[in-house]
């Protein structure tokens, strides 16, 4: 079997492969947006559980590339203002900055160690909240507080959920 | 620049994007113009799905908390189910209590009027025996009950005491066939002895077939049998019956309609009178009389209580005829002449007495007040209108030719003559009350002879005609009423 005959046999395994996994790249963070907007309903504090950024987060991890990273946080982010009644490109811009420096540490850090999972989701959540708040009041002028106190503890909560759904999205990885 | 790109690409990628969205929002905020575009894709893609997973939600979630919810409405069923039946037993135990209580009260209240020194006692079980009508009460010989103490209720007699315990007495109800009371009717007064038959309609005994007894007519104790104080009601007269030697006369008792429950032992028994007139029937509300209007009542104002009746009215006009003609009642030997009673005037009614131009006017003392003149001036007397003339007063000429005693009348008879030794009793006539005027020779009816008994008044009670006095009314107790 020549070099030529085994490429060939190979391909296609590989476009389903890719398939399946461009798939999968749209499902979860429309799963994680959904999530948002529909469990609060019934359990309001769980407003606060950022589901799109921690898989752009992970995202960022695992992957590797910074563009990639950074428009994939940009399109979850675009999606998330256009469900929200803010000017799109708040949440855009935020966690297109959240991809791009996840996908900048990801490489200086092992990212398969959930202690740094851990850090790293409760330091992009704070980011995230922080620079969401500053722009809000440097673009749009809104008169908004930051509560730290709250937004560490909900770092915490968010970085908590962040070591089983990474696992998760980890065994999605490997089954692609 | 080149360099710059492709040393720094992710870099140069990260400000393009960055800054082509603070244009964005630049350009929204500058323009309050929203993108719908991105709006449309996003809401698009999102609410299908959300859509979707409320339907979801809805069909899953919705069936296990109605499955939840129908297990509560299961559990709670069963709970209402179980309230309702402890609602039901308390139901028919309160209403039970307030059928005790209603007895209690009517207990008490005759407790209260009854002169009869009585304890209440609660009927706590029946006696053994297939025939024996004995029950046990839950008063004995602690309480003062002794061995043939009479037990009865507001509505008639029970029974009597048998033996009596420390806590608890044996009571034999009338219906026994051994029990035996005497008692007597109430409208003809006739005697009997109240045997029980083993059921519900006890028997009046040795009373002769010649005795007049009633259907529904009353029975009272009598007192003859020294246990049962005179004055309780026995019962009512259901069937009556000639038989071989005596009558048969089933009583239905009327102090064990509806069962017996709560009784009363008289401890010490006082006679009581056996009330005239028509008694309601236990359970029954009697309204009470009509309260007297002003004309009657200065009619009446005249009318002493011995003259309620026509035959008391018709005595006085026969004592004010002999006492005109110097003659005293009960002091004339036998054939001594006896007073004029010809001429007496207005005994027919039509002839008025002088000094009173209309008798039928109201308001008058002594003169009817609702007694109108017939035709012919044949005016029936009222018994609440005594026409009591005056002593020597003169016939109305206008009325005298209907009137049964004229100014031709002989004149009336000295004191000191001999009445008839048989003196014809004046025939009553119906709606007359007034005597025939005697026979041809003149002779006046004798004092013996008693008036014809009138009809006796419902409002009015009867009043037993005789030459004595008038007896005082029997006054029915209040509890009998």
């Amino acid at each position: 079997m020549t070099e030529y005959t085994e490429h060939l046999i190979k391909a296609p395994r590989r476009d389903a492969t890719d398939k399946a996994r461009y798939v999968w790249l749209v499902i979860v963070p429309l799963i994680a947006i959904l999530s948002q907007v529909y469990i609060p309903r019934f359990v309001s504090f769980l407003a606060y559980l950022e589901l799109p950024l921690l898989v752009t987060v992970h995202y960022a991890l695992s992957r590797g590339g910074p563009i990639s990273a950074l428009l994939y946080g940009m399109a979850i982010g675009l999606a998330q203002d256009s469900l929200s009644h803010q000017p799109i490109g708040m949440f855009g811009i935020v966690k297109t900055l959240v991809g791009y420096f996840a996908a900048t540490v990801s490489v200086r850090f092992e990212v398969e160690n959930p202690v740094v999972t851990f850090i790293l989701s409760f330091f992009f959540y704070f980011f995230h909240q922080f620079f969401y708040w500053v722009l809000a009041r440097a673009l749009l002028g809104e008169a908004i507080t930051f509560d730290a106190q709250q937004t560490l503890m909900f770092g915490l909560l968010n970085a908590a959920v962040a070591l089983p759904l990474f696992r998760v999205l980890d065994k999605l990885k490997v089954a692609q | 620049m080149d360099f710059f790109l492709s040393r720094y690409r992710s870099l140069t990628v990260l400000l393009i994007v960055i800054a082509t969205q603070l244009l964005l929002i630049a350009y929204q905020v500058k323009t309050n113009k929203d993108v719908p575009l991105i709006r449309v894709w996003a809401v698009t893609t999102v609410t299908p799905a959300e859509q979707g997973l409320e339907l979801v939600r809805r069909y899953t979630w919705g069936f296990v908390e109605d499955y939840f919810v129908l297990l509560g409405v299961r559990s709670e069923n069963e709970k209402l189910k179980h309230e309702n039946g402890t609602l039901k037993i308390e139901n028919h135990y309160l209403k039970s209590e307030l059928s005790t209580a209603d007895r209690a009260q009517a207990l008490s209240v005759f407790k209260a009027q009854s002169p009869s020194t009585t304890v209440a006692a609660r009927v706590i079980g029946n006696g053994t025996g297939a025939n024996s009508k004995v029950v046990f009460v839950d008063r004995g010989s602690a309480s003062g009950v002794e061995s043939g103490m009479a037990v009865v209720t507001p509505d008639g007699i029970v029974g009597k005491v048998v033996d009596a315990y420390p806590t608890a007495s044996l009571v034999m109800l009338i219906t026994d066939p051994t029990f035996a009371a005497g008692v007597v009717s109430q409208k003809n007064r006739v005697h009997g002895t109240l045997k029980g038959q083993g059921h519900s309609e006890p028997l009046v005994d040795y009373v002769q077939n010649e005795e007049p007894v009633d259907i529904g007519e009353w029975f009272y104790t009598s007192g003859d049998d020294r246990i049962f104080p005179k004055g309780f009601p026995v019962g009512q007269v259901r069937a009556a019956r000639n038989g071989k030697t005596f009558k048969e006369i089933y009583i239905s008792p009327s102090g064990m309609q509806g069962g017996v429950e709560e009784v009363l032992i008289v401890l010490e028994g006082v006679h009581q009178e056996i009330p005239e007139g028509v008694i309601a029937s236990p359970g029954y509300k009697i309204l009470a009389p009509p309260t007297v209007s002003s004309s009657d009542s200065q009619a009446a104002a005249g009318t002493t209580a011995a003259q309620a009746t026509d035959a008391d009215r018709l005595r006085q006009i026969y004592k004010q005829a002999g006492a005109s003609q110097n003659h005293v009642f009960g002091e004339g030997t036998p054939g001594s002449k006896p007073p004029d009673f010809t001429k007496i005037p207005n005994l027919r009614g039509g002839a008025a007495p002088a000094g009173s131009a209309n008798p039928a006017v109201p308001g008058q003392p002594g003169v009817a007040s609702n007694s109108p003149a017939g035709p012919g001036g044949a005016a029936a007397p009222k018994p609440a209108a005594p026409a009591v003339p005056p002593p020597n007063s003169a016939p109305n000429k206008s009325t005298a030719g209907n009137s049964a005693v004229s100014a031709k009348s002989p004149a009336p008879a000295a004191p000191g003559q001999v009445a008839p030794a048989s003196v014809p009793r004046p025939k009553p006539q119906a709606g007359t009350p007034i005597a025939d005027p005697g026979p041809a020779d003149g002779n006046p009816p004798s004092e013996t002879t008693s008036a014809p008994a009138p009809k006796a008044d419902r409002a009015a009670p009867s009043v037993p005609l005789n030459a004595g006095p008038s007896v005082p009314r029997v006054q029915t107790p209040a509890s009998q009423q």
